[in-house]
């Protein structure tokens, strides 16, 4: 690894665009999934093979359409020869890790190129967002201190305002672009070797490693978000710790199943939910509700939610995804993160952590969990 | 005077360990609670948290889930992944409001029949202390 300080002449997004240029002409890679910008304000993962396209690409823009996780999967899964640069924020890496161990992804020839997330914003909300260029200016000023505000007139996404692993981390990061803790004009970048080289990186004066500042401002962040966090969850769990506020949480819900579908952990080719076993015959519909008076439409509700946290919340890496997806505001991903938090400690696992720790589900210990199913001592 | 309330537990049960153990008791003639509707599954480790689930929001006061002892899994390893779901599903209902002790996973042997019936008395016992499924009237879930 090579640590490198980019002189980017207050213009980071250029100084990124062409090191993701340098990268497409020097073969490093031969194709890159970037966030590009579109005309209606918005920006949305593509995929770039030509240099000259990459004016578009906007991987600083506060917004995370879909987590694109998703996308790579879709891009390494089946027959994929040719090399892929995947420019993605730490939750979508994280996203990335959990589909890998799960087979749904691979990296055998692709790179993470890992940028730090400033926070990300509704995506409807920053279209409406008055002076998109002035707002991201703002971003980027606060960078250097760690200080993450969202600016006026604006508010985070839930998930970003409560993140507290917003920079990407891990030794499956090839590239990190950082911001964060970083000397404004400055763009600090790690590369693996062979990248530094592609990439015709010097490395950063002495002492070796990510500039003074960047632990600090980090640790700042961290802190501030963590803060959030727990206050998100015990204000949450407040309200869902018992059945009537469980209840009242869900009430709106239109079983539409998108945070299901834009969930990136949720890989199921066939969600049990879409098979036959939920195919019920009419007269069993009948049968529920002579039982219990009256039966909610269309059923199982609660159990689709129920369910999906029995078999994705170990892996739930906080991108919140499903909240935005949401048509009736629940706040699914900080219930799904909160919860996920405590099957989670039970393991002692951190979802997206490293490729190395095989995912709960995917393994057992036969020392583990020793007194559940034992005859209880009288 | 009001009936006394009769839990009614859905149980599933691995064919080899506990279903086995149930035959047991049923041909050892040794008599238990009849509050309880067995599902016989070929392993404890089949077994998907949905269906436990569906039970409880349906109205089951109780969920019994039997499988072979640690160590004797028919197909070597399926109640450890059981035992895996069992502490996921229980520690979600407990954030979610619900009553995790509902929830009973049990080893149970071919050769346990006693200790299967002591088990079905013991669940009703302490189902009686609980009560009723709180969402056993609910139908807006």
């Amino acid at each position: 690894m090579m640590d490198a300080l980019i002189d980017t002449h207050n213009q980071p997004a250029l100084a990124i665009q062409g090191l993701l240029r340098k990268l497409l002409e020097s073969g490093a890679v031969e194709a890159l999934l970037v966030p590009m910008a579109l005309p209606a304000g918005n920006t949305t993962p593509m995929l770039v093979t030509d240099p000259a396209a990459l004016d578009q690409a906007q991987p600083l823009a506060p917004l995370l359409p879909i987590n694109a996780a998703r996308a790579a999967s879709q891009l390494t899964l089946t027959g994929h020869t040719s090399k892929l640069g995947l420019v993605l924020r730490a939750c979508e890496i994280r996203a990335l890790v959990e589909l890998v161990k799960f087979q749904q992804a691979k990296l055998d020839n692709a790179l993470i190129i890992g940028i730090d997330c400033l926070g990300a914003y509704p995506v409807a909300d920053w279209q409406a967002a008055p002076d998109r260029e002035k707002a991201l200016e703002q971003m980027l000023a606060q960078a250097p201190g760690g200080d993450l505000a969202p600016v006026a007139g604006l508010e985070f996404r839930e998930a970003c305002r409560i993140c507290e692993q917003p920079l990407p981390e891990g030794p499956h990061v090839a590239l990190t672009l950082g911001l964060v803790g970083v000397e404004s004009g400055q763009l600090y970048v790690q590369a693996r070797d062979d990248l530094a080289q592609a990439l015709e990186l010097t490395p950063a004066v002495t002492p070796a490693g990510a500039p003074a500042g960047r632990k600090a401002a980090c640790d700042k962040l961290v802190a501030t978000r963590t803060q959030a966090r727990d206050e998100a969850f015990a204000a949450l769990r407040a309200r869902t710790n018992s059945m009537d506020g469980l209840l009242a949480e869900f009430s709106t819900c239109i079983r539409c199943h998108n945070c299901m579908t834009n969930c990136p952990i949720c890989y199921c080719r066939e969600c049990i939910f879409h098979t036959p076993t939920f195919e019920h015959e009419s007269q069993l519909y009948f049968q529920w509700a002579e039982r219990k008076g009256s039966v909610r439409l269309l059923s199982d509700t609660l159990l689709f939610h129920l369910t999906r946290l029995n078999h994705m919340a170990t892996s739930c890496v906080g991108c919140g995804v499903c909240t935005e997806a949401c048509p009736v505001d629940i706040p699914v991903g900080t219930l799904f993160r909160s919860v996920g938090q405590q099957v989670q400690a039970i393991f002692d696992y951190h979802p997206g952590r490293s490729l190395d720790d095989a995912a709960p589900v995917q393994e057992f210990r036969e020392d583990e969990l020793t007194t559940l199913g034992e005859r209880p001592r009288s | 005077m009001a009936e006394e309330f009769e839990p009614r537990i859905i149980a599933f049960l691995c064919n080899w360990c506990t279903y086995t153990g149930a035959d047991l008791a049923g041909t050892s003639r040794i008599q238990y609670p009849p509050n309880i509707r067995i599902i016989r599954l070929m392993c404890s480790g089949g077994l998907d948290p949905v269906y436990v689930s569906k039970a409880l929001l349906e109205g089951a006061d109780g969920v019994l889930i039997g499988g072979c002892h640690p160590g004797d899994c028919h197909y070597q390893s399926g109640n450890y992944k059981a035992r895996r779901r069992v502490a996921i599903l229980q520690t979600i209902l407990q954030q979610m409001g619900f009553d995790p002790d509902r929830v009973w996973l049990r080893w149970i042997s071919a050769s346990e029949g006693q200790y299967f019936a002591d088990t079905v008395s013991a669940m009703v016992a302490a189902l009686k202390e609980k009560g009723p499924n709180p969402l056993k009237g609910v139908g807006a879930i």
